[in-house]
């Protein structure tokens, strides 16, 4: 069964989501993810849904999960680029993922990381 | 241009299929793209419910046109175990399964007109209809 | 109706300056004074009666959409498209053609006499004529309107949502006028692109000139700031005016989750905190 790779980037970990995903990819996507977080120990988690023309409420429900579980887990977790389309259907669809935080682009998601864990965006104390 | 399309939706693959047909349909329509993805998503929650709820499906895509506007209309059909109490199931928040209870609702808020017909035992009949 | 029998391409031919005479006086009759000068209504009209008399000799007098007619509907659009843009009325339009029935008839009985039947014939011949025309001045001039309205309407919202770039990640949105909910859309869609496009990390709507804020509106506003957030920026709603304030509390619009600043230079000033940027006066002086 396909799987969506997971990337590990020092303590940090990068999901970039390229297709559209149907239920069950999500679920292991989900199911993945965790297990990666204890495994390397990871800070943080960032979420790449640059790609994706469509976020449904099933989707929706697995981004919040996974926030939610990797703060369990000591880790934090931020969506980045998600489209306007995709933002204004996902607000009607009365989805407004609190909690989870979020930023425009990979770059800027990873010093939103560095300086929540190191007080600057450079990566040093 | 075709007027009108049938599909069975009877997995989660189905669903994502569904979802790509919406938006070719949509596109070929003339849909603006923030339109697109609204009757995509609604076409998401549906198709997902017609799978997990009413134990797969069909859906119909139309085009219809009201001489000033364009509309694309959408409707799923199981033969499920339906709805029992209508308004309880259109309530955010309220699932019988075990998702976030905004599949009905957020697809009648991403569309104009929304039309739920269900009687218990028989099915499921969902319809929306997106103009552009 | 028998083509060859009527005889309005001969009176047309022969009375052509008496009835341009009293056409044009029906015209000013009914025209307001201040709409076109008596010269240029006089050639417009001196033109479309060339055409209209030329266009008649085919014989075809009971279909206008035939090659005989095509100067005559040429001349009509322009006149038509023009009149609907310069802010003329329908009626006004359509009058055109139609205040040339009075001195046809008059010229008509005077040709055709005592025959009853053949006069009937005649003006049935010519209302017929005179009808189509007119409401296909109508069709034209309502199309004309149409699509200035149409081209209006897009101008004012390319206009009215200017996203301005205040500082390096830093935008702004002065809303002014108006907000009614299909405008709040445009507005708001342009504002999320721009965020994306240039990468801001906050954007300030300003709504120092909006008169009004309705429940659907406000609710549109929120939409949008949740929309904003979700993408990774952040909005600061500023300007929000005393009645504005008791409307929204009326109304039961939850804007606590919103950030809001009394003016756009607070905002400003907050926007700069977030980013990290500083502006000061020079030391020293």
């Amino acid at each position: 069964m396909d799987r969506i790779p997971i990337l590990r980037m020092n303590e940090f970990l990068l999901v970039t989501i390229q297709v559209d995903m149907h239920d069950r990819l999500a679920m292991t996507l989900q199911d993945d993810l965790t297990e990666q977080i204890v495994r390397h120990r990871a800070r943080g988690v960032l979420i790449d849904i640059s790609s994706l023309e469509v976020v449904d409420s099933f989707i929706g429900r697995m981004i919040g999960n996974i926030a939610a579980m990797s703060r369990v887990l000591d880790a934090e977790t931020v969506v980045v680029g998600m489209r306007p389309a995709v933002a204004i259907t996902l607000v009607e669809l009365g989805l407004s993922l609190p909690g989870v935080r979020t930023a425009l682009s990979v770059d800027k998601g990873m010093d939103l990381l560095r300086t929540s864990f190191h007080g600057t965006p450079n990566g040093a104390s | 241009m075709t007027e009108h399309e049938t599909r069975p939706i009877r997995s989660s693959e189905d669903v994502v299929i569904v979802r790509q047909l919406v938006r070719a349909w949509a596109i070929r329509l003339g849909f603006s793209l923030v339109d697109q993805t609204k009757i995509v998503t609604a076409a998401s929650e549906l198709a997902r419910n017609t799978v997990d709820y009413g134990g797969g499906g069909i859906v119909r895509l139309e085009a219809l046109s009201d001489g000033r506007r364009i509309g694309l209309r959408l409707t799923f059909e199981d033969k499920g175990p339906g709805i029992e109490d209508l308004a309880l199931a259109l309530k955010d928040g309220y699932t019988s399964g075990g998702g976030l209870g905004l599949g009905l609702g957020g697809a009648k808020r991403l569309s104009n007109d929304f039309e739920l017909v269900s009687k218990p035992g028989e099915g499921t009949r969902v319809s929306i209809t997106r103009w552009r | 109706m028998t083509r060859s029998a009527s005889r309005l391409p001969d009176i047309l031919k022969q009375n052509d300056a008496d009835i341009l005479r009293d056409w044009v006086k029906e015209q000013l009759a009914t025209l307001r004074p201040e709409a076109m000068s008596e010269s240029s209504l006089r050639e417009q009209t001196q033109r479309f009666f060339g055409l209209l008399r030329d266009a008649v000799q085919s014989g075809e007098l009971g279909d206008i959409t035939g090659p005989a007619w095509t100067g005559v509907r040429e001349m009509l659009t322009d006149l038509s498209q023009s009149r609907a843009t310069f802010g003329y009325t329908p009626s006004e339009t359509a009058m055109f053609v139609l205040s040339l029935k009075q001195p046809l008839f008059t010229r008509l009985r005077q040709d055709v006499g005592r025959d009853a039947e053949a006069l009937a014939d005649e003006v049935w011949t010519a209302t017929l004529l005179l009808d189509k025309l007119a409401l296909f001045t109508t069709e034209v001039y309502q199309k004309g309107r149409e699509a200035l309205i149409s081209r209006q309407q897009h101008e004012m919202l390319e206009l009215s949502t200017p996203v301005v770039q205040l500082w390096d990640n830093v935008l702004a949105l002065p809303l002014i006028g108006t907000l009614d909910s299909a405008r709040t859309q445009v507005v708001m869609e342009n504002l999320l692109h721009k965020i994306v496009d240039t990468g801001a990390a906050i954007a300030i709507i300003d709504i120092t000139g909006v008169p009004t804020v309705d429940t659907l509106v406000a609710q549109h506003l929120l939409k949008t700031v949740a929309a904003a957030r979700l993408m990774g920026a952040d909005c600061i709603i500023s300007g929000i005016r005393p009645q504005i304030a008791q409307t929204i509390v009326h109304l039961g619009v939850e804007l606590a989750s919103v950030v809001t600043k009394a003016t756009l230079a607070d905002a400003f000033a907050i926007a700069l905190q977030k980013t990290g940027a500083t502006i000061g006066k020079p030391a020293g002086r």
